[in-house]
């Protein structure tokens, strides 16, 4: 029996049309559309009750839990190697960098200490991860805007490319499942770096060439310009993080905050935008493309050689002591970080994944008041949610 | 019609074949698929369709997004039992004939999150399911090869006897009831008339 | 940053009445954190974020946690008299602790890129005792995740403005993440059962075929 059914909850404002309200013509204006869960955006089975006045949007209420796949109970009973394979069905599109959040949370927790060669292999991983998220994430944008396609195709084509090195590295294309605590699963094979130079060294010339095919297009500079504005303080009190937050201007960059890995020894800029809009999200991932290429070209070349697990961490009856951490990565979506309450037993206590996405759709409502509905579409596409990721 | 005569007539360029198999070559080279992705599955649905895996050459070049206007619904993801009467509704609004691939382990089964109060153990408790299709997340290959089957499966109907298929009987039911929200479950927590879980008494 | 101890000391000679609590982290990461008492978390927020010195105006991550009534087991140094003499024991002492639901906050800030400060706050006991003030107007990003701690912990955050339940369903009576929650009886077929799995099969089938 559930405890809220005998106390009072404090008032709700979800409401949408006011039931026995005075003036019934106004309510007879409003216009009630519930977006999704299926609809033809590609984003996952994601709803939101949008409330119109004419096209113009008067409240927006996400609803999810369409995907909940209490990901966090089966932690609680699962140990904590058995959970790496499901933080790959996160944000299923980037398995590596979940991976890598959930292994630096388990490392700070156990105090485990990572090789070089190892650190190497992490970021190269998750800038490649990084690379084919923002590329097919601007696929999805277009295809949103009507696009029907062809910069998906375009986009898809490099991703495959990616994903190729990840199934030669790890054994599959897109559930990775190969981090571990104090390292990596399995060590590069011969020719790999070979292969993900060449990758790299091409990929520059395609970034010019999707930017070429759309860039300049009058269609995409129309509909994103001015659309969905997020204004700079909303957005740091909105919890806000990622592209998202840097297209509004802030410079948090926790790859330079917290300088987590091996980071400091690159140099790479972290891209701004001025205007908070649709245009500035989809021009930072460009941007942030550009910046990958630059961390990814020094660590294939640099990368050493020697270990690539911490020789004292235990795979097999791993109990980590009493305590608790909270370890975070600039995931491409977003800040991505886990927090870890363990009580001495092979199973934590207490599993959280803080998802980026999910944080980011607080702010939804607030960018899409007053805008078209067509607009909605797209400025969800730009807050790049993952629905694994969402609801866990 | 036996092949020697067959062949003799296909020299002098006359093309004989049977109703049968002209309606089902018909039908089977443009199924149109609804754009249906739940989870990651979804993701090698798409890269199925895209430049590498070309899925359009099987003649399933356009995703409809109207359940109306598609034949095959491939149910790629975790189904949860939020999502599960929605998806029951989208199958009944498809017209016949229709066809299902379980695409992935969560919709064969619940997957790896089977011991999940939000996750239906399998979509085929509602509705019927064709082709199931093993992987997490099953390659664009195997998509593919399901695709195949399904093609097979369909040459192989036939028009009137007793397994002809479900739009061309008019007893069979075509729409199965949507279950609804209760409060601890889902309410039928399956549906008996498609799948009833399998008994522990041994048959020797 | 300044550590946790000097923190405590400036925000309770800046808010009457609040007692912060330092609670230890024995693990390697060696995060500590801060409990508040309810009545006074939300000056306790607004401290955090406005302080020049501070300036924590990113909550990043808002969890909830489920600790189950439980016996505490401390070693005490006891004298005892053994023998005709007195000797200091260690003995070990049981203590009932009550459960009780916690909301746990994580801290960072994006001016001065600090952080985290953790800040923990307890409800009296885990049936109907569970109502917390709600964060939500000192940082709006705390809005759906205390959400989802309501939906599936069952804390009631008082302030928040729109509370409901965001990953179930509305008519769902249960808070599933809680420790002692029971999962509905949609039982599936194991091929190879074995250990609790195959308990459960056996009372799901129950008496049915005789088996």
């Amino acid at each position: 029996m559930s405890i809220t059914a005998d106390i009072t909850l404090p008032p709700r404002n979800y409401e949408i049309l006011p039931k026995g309200i005075s003036n019934p013509e106004a309510a007879g204006d409003l216009l009630e559309v519930a977006m999704g869960p299926h609809h033809p955006s590609t984003h996952g089975v994601f709803r939101m009750d949008v409330v119109l006045d004419g096209e113009r949007v008067v409240k927006l209420k996400p609803v999810f839990g369409y995907l909940h796949r209490n990901h966090e109970k089966i932690g609680e009973n699962t140990s904590y190697l058995g959970s790496m394979p499901y933080t790959d069905r996160l944000d299923y599109f980037c398995s590596l960098t979940n991976n890598w959040a959930y292994a630096l949370a388990v490392e700070k927790l156990a105090g485990l200490q990572v090789p070089e060669r190892a650190e190497y292999i992490r970021i190269i991983t998750a800038e490649l991860t990084r690379l084919q998220n923002h590329v097919s994430l601007v696929g999805f944008l277009l295809q949103d805007m009507g696009a029907l396609g062809t910069p998906l195709m375009y986009a898809f084509r490099e991703r495959e490319k990616i994903l190729d090195l990840f199934e030669s590295l790890t054994g599959a294309r897109m559930m990775c499942n190969y981090m571990r605590f104090g390292g990596c699963r399995v060590d590069l094979p011969e020719g790999w770096l070979e292969q993900a130079a060449r990758v790299v060294a091409e990929f520059p010339r395609f970034v010019d060439e999707f930017e070429r095919l759309i860039g300049g297009n009058e269609i995409l500079m129309a509909r994103t310009q001015g659309v969905g504005i997020l204004p700079k303080a909303l957005a740091i009190n909105t919890g806000v993080t990622g592209p998202m937050l840097r297209a509004s201007g802030v410079n948090y960059d926790i790859r330079k905050v917290d300088k987590y890995g091996i980071y400091d020894r690159f140099s790479f800029r972290v891209p701004l935008g001025e205007h908070g809009d649709v245009y500035d999200r989809y021009m930072i991932r460009i941007l942030e493309i550009r910046e990958s290429l630059k961390i990814l070209e020094p660590a294939l070349r640099d990368i050493p050689k020697g270990p690539i697990i911490d020789p004292k961490a235990k795979l097999r009856g791993f109990r980590p002591k009493i305590g608790e951490a909270y370890g975070r990565i600039e995931a491409p979506k977003g800040e991505l970080g886990f927090y870890l309450i363990s009580d001495g037993s092979p199973n934590p206590y207490r599993y959280r994944v803080r998802p980026p996405s999910f944080i980011n759709l607080t702010i939804l409502e607030d960018m899409c008041l007053g805008q078209l509905v067509a607009d909605v579409v797209i400025i969800l596409g730009s807050v790049d949610i993952v629905l694994g990721e969402v609801d866990r | 019609m036996d092949e020697g005569l067959r062949s003799e007539l296909s020299k002098q360029g006359i093309f004989t074949t049977s109703i049968e198999d002209l309606y089902n070559w018909g039908r089977k080279n443009s199924v149109w698929p609804l754009q249906f992705g739940l989870a990651c599955c979804a993701i090698e649905m798409i890269a199925t369709s895209m430049a590498r895996y070309d899925l359009a050459r099987f003649g399933a070049e356009v995703f409809r997004p109207s359940p109306r206007q598609a034949d095959l619904m491939i149910v790629a993801g975790t189904v949860t039992k939020k999502m599960a009467p929605q998806v029951v509704r989208l199958y009944n609004q498809m017209p016949e004939p229709k066809y299902v691939i379980a695409m992935g382990a969560c919709a064969i089964s619940g997957g790896p999150f089977k011991q999940g109060y939000n996750v239906l153990k399998g979509i085929d408790r509602y509705i019927p399911v064709d082709v199931h299709i093993p992987g997490c997340p099953p390659r664009p290959e195997a998509l593919l090869h399901a695709f195949m089957t399904l093609q097979e499966k369909i040459g192989k109907q036939s028009l009137t006897n007793q397994d002809r298929p479900r739009h061309l009987d008019p007893a069979a039911a075509s729409e199965f009831p949507v279950p609804h929200f209760g409060e601890h479950d889902l309410e039928p927590s399956s549906n008996p008339d498609l799948w009833r879980p399998p008994s522990l008494v041994r048959a020797d | 940053m300044e550590t946790l101890e000097q923190i405590k000391v400036r925000t309770e000679a800046a808010i009457a009445g609040a007692l912060l609590e330092i609670i230890p982290n024995d693990s390697p990461s060696g995060q500590r954190s801060l409990l508040v008492d309810p009545a006074h978390a939300a000056a306790v927020a607004a401290f955090f974020r406005d302080d020049p010195q501070l300036r924590l105006d990113y909550a990043s991550n808002v969890t909830g946690v489920d600790w189950l009534d439980t016996v505490l087991k401390e070693k005490v140094k006891v004298k005892k008299l053994i023998e005709g003499v007195e000797k200091e024991v260690e003995e070990v002492v049981e203590r009932k602790r009550a459960g009780y639901l916690e909301a746990v906050y994580h801290l960072y800030s994006m001016e001065l890129k600090h952080g985290p400060v953790i800040l923990r706050m307890r409800t009296a006991n885990r049936s109907d005792n569970v109502r917390l003030p709600s964060l939500t107007p000192v940082w709006r990003g705390c809005e759906f995740q205390e959400r989802e701690i309501f939906d599936l912990y069952g804390i009631i955050f008082d302030g928040h403005p729109d509370l409901r339940r965001i990953l179930m369903w509305d008519g769902f009576l249960d808070h599933p993440m809680r420790k002692d929650y029971v999962e509905p009886d949609d039982y599936e077929y194991e091929p190879t059962p074995h250990d609790e799995v195959l308990e459960k099969m056996k009372e799901h089938y129950g008496q049915k075929a005789g088996q």
